[in-house]
């Protein structure tokens, strides 16, 4: 009889050791292509890209180490490399947070119930939906142009002076972050869902306590909204740092002027395909990564700071 | 079998609904009530602000399309009405005669063919990685899974040399190729969003299939596939999108104006602005944008639900 429930349970646990077998293969049978495409898309060329960036290389004549040339040359010798790197953390500092306001101006202006609503969310989302291609780039760059509509609109107004956006840096700049501000629907999107989430009782509690609407603002939804706050936040900046249609199209490829437009990729871009310092622009991409990361990091770091989770307090 | 669906069909329909449909209803309806006897100015004030802020938003939209119909010698001329003198159609005939003795035709076929090919390679392969995650236990799962994370965080500019140099060497450049064929392994946002669709179809349809003797293919090709449509259709539709309006792959990979899609081709309209044919190249703007702006409202649902849930952008 013992032995009988012995061999029983022998089977079972054969049983199961071969369902674990069975789903160990058909595990990896499905993520298989991911496994083949992570090794031959992203850590073969991310192995590639590091052993080039000690080299020099143009694509032509054989990798010569160089050891940490590249990266000194980076820091040391490469003004350019300085402006871009300020170019970008400006675009970033100014065009995420900008961004997320404004996004979320008009998503509480849109958490209501009322008529009409639904057309005003789609009008809004559409510029985020179309802002990365070529002819929205095409269309920027000419809106602001010499003789283009915002000039145009601004001599309507009375205002005789046209400003020349692609003369300077700095307002060149700004019609790059502007642009990005402009997509502001997908951020607006995510926190249209989130202020859903937030139970009305709490605002009908606050309204009985005599709470100001300000008050209700920074004491309600404020904290209740920090965890996405930060999730758009995270996204934004890492898709911020990656800029690179816009700037290419909008400063036709140079970064100018003055390289007052000259992002980061598009930097690097140059670097690489227009003059061919694989190895150097390799370092950079190297560099642009640590950025991200640390700023990712640091983000994440201060967050405990001042996003607020729910469940901590219950 | 039979049964089985009929339940699927019901799951599918209260799953899609449940990632963003939390609001409590009960509490709101009192309050509309309340606003509509009493307060109007407020109702009245705040359709003047979000229409205006959706006039300027829409704007420079509006006139590049009214432009694209002016006169290419009078566009900026009369930059600041938005309405034309006189419609014409000659920008659009101009620009369809296409560039570099290619016409745009050319360019829109090519386009497709990337797009569609890429598409189904990424929204394919994504779904069975995903099933792969999100439902079967196996060694080393936490690790892949961290590494496709990782993925989504990583800048393209560190990849974009490598690949190019590999693709270079095995002699890709010029073709599609390097633009298609690294879709068909699964890609990083539409396997995160469909591990999370899967996870609110309940197990208990894995077992009954299970025992009624279906093995994991089809498990996931009778009872997964079916249900996961909507997180599909999502994915393709930012496939769609991402891959219409990629400039940089085309600018690297390829050279030949035969192989250019209508992304690049813009960007070459650019390059010979000095012939000054505005109206040719704000014409075929528009025409790139009407396939974004067509799939954006005939389904929008699909879109909205993908930013909400997971931030595709």
């Amino acid at each position: 009889m013992i032995r009988a429930l012995f061999l029983i349970e022998k089977g079972v646990v054969l049983e199961m050791k071969s369902r674990a077998l069975k789903d160990n293969l058909s595990g990896y049978a499905f993520i298989s292509p991911f496994i083949i495409g992570f090794t031959a898309f992203t850590v073969v060329p991310m192995l590639i890209s590091l052993y080039l960036s000690f080299t020099n290389y143009d694509l032509f004549t054989t990798p010569t180490w160089i050891g940490l040339a590249n990266y000194k040359e980076m820091l040391f010798g490469d003004e350019k490399f300085w402006k871009s790197l300020s170019v970008t953390f400006y675009y970033v500092l100014a065009g995420v947070p900008l961004r997320l306001m404004f996004a979320l101006f008009v998503a509480m202006l849109l958490n209501q119930n009322r008529k009409g609503i639904g057309i005003y969310r789609v009008l809004f989302y559409l510029p985020s939906i179309i802002g990365g291609s070529v002819a929205v780039a095409i269309m920027w760059r000419n809106i602001f142009g010499n003789e283009g509509v915002i000039n145009a609109l601004l001599f309507f107004m009375g205002i005789d002076k046209k400003i020349l956006w692609y003369q300077d840096p700095t307002s060149a700049l700004w019609t790059l972050i502007l642009l990005a501000v402009w997509q502001f629907g997908s951020s607006m999107l995510i926190f249209l869902a989130g202020l859903k989430n937030i139970p009305p009782t709490y605002y009908e509690a606050a309204s009985v306590d005599g709470a100001s609407a300000v008050h209700k603002f920074f004491k309600i939804t404020l904290p209740l909204l920090s965890p996405i706050i930060f999730f758009n936040l995270v996204m934004q900046t890492i898709s911020a740092f990656m800029t690179f249609t816009p700037a290419y199209i909008i400063s036709k490829g140079e970064g100018g002027p003055l390289d007052g437009t000259l992002l980061y990729p598009l930097y690097l871009f140059q670097k690489a395909f227009n003059f061919f310092q694989m190895g150097y622009a390799s370092a950079m991409a190297w560099v642009m990564l640590i950025i991200v990361g640390l700023t990712t990091l640091i983000l994440f770091k201060t967050s405990s700071l001042w996003v607020y989770y729910e469940s901590k307090e219950d | 079998m039979g049964l089985l669906r009929v339940e699927g069909g019901l799951i599918d329909m209260e799953t899609y609904k449940q990632p963003t449909n939390n609001v409590i209803e009960p509490n709101i309806k009192p309050t509309i009530e309340k606003k509509r006897t009493k307060i109007k100015p407020k109702k009245i004030l705040f359709h003047v602000i979000t229409s205006i802020i959706a006039i300027i938003m829409l704007y420079p939209v509006i006139w590049l399309i009214m432009s694209s119909f002016k006169e290419s010698s009078s566009i900026f001329v009369t930059a600041h009405s938005l309405i034309p003198d006189k419609f014409i159609w000659t920008n659009y005939a101009d620009g369809w005669k296409g560039i570099a003795g290619q016409s745009f035709g050319t360019f829109i076929k090519n386009s497709l063919t990337i797009v569609g090919l890429s598409t189904i390679g990424a929204v394919v392969s994504s779904a069975l990685i995903a099933y792969g995650f999100a439902r079967i236990q196996f060694k080393g799962k936490s690790f892949w899974f961290a590494c496709m994370m990782v993925t989504m965080m990583l800048p393209h500019e560190v990849l974009m040399i490598p690949q190019y140099i590999i693709f270079a060497k095995i002699g890709w450049i010029n073709s599609f190729k390097p633009i298609i064929v690294p879709q068909f392994f699964g890609h990083a946002f539409f396997i995160f969003l469909i591990v999370q669709f899967i996870r609110t179809i309940p197990v208990e349809l894995d077992e009954a299939a299970r025992i009624d003797g279906c093995g994991r293919f089809s498990i996931f090709f009778r009872i997964i596939l079916p249900l996961i449509t909507p997180a599909l259709a999502t994915s393709a539709i930012f496939s769609f999108y991402w891959k219409w309006e990629d400039l940089i792959n085309p600018v690297l990979y390829l050279n030949k104006a035969e192989l250019y899609p209508v992304s690049l081709a813009l960007k070459l309209f650019l390059d010979t602005e000095s012939a000054s044919n505005w109206g040719a190249m704000f014409a075929m703007s528009v025409v790139s944008l009407v396939p974004v702006i067509l799939i954006f409202f005939l389904f929008q649902k699909y879109i909205v639900e993908g930013i909400s849930t997971s931030g595709l952008k």
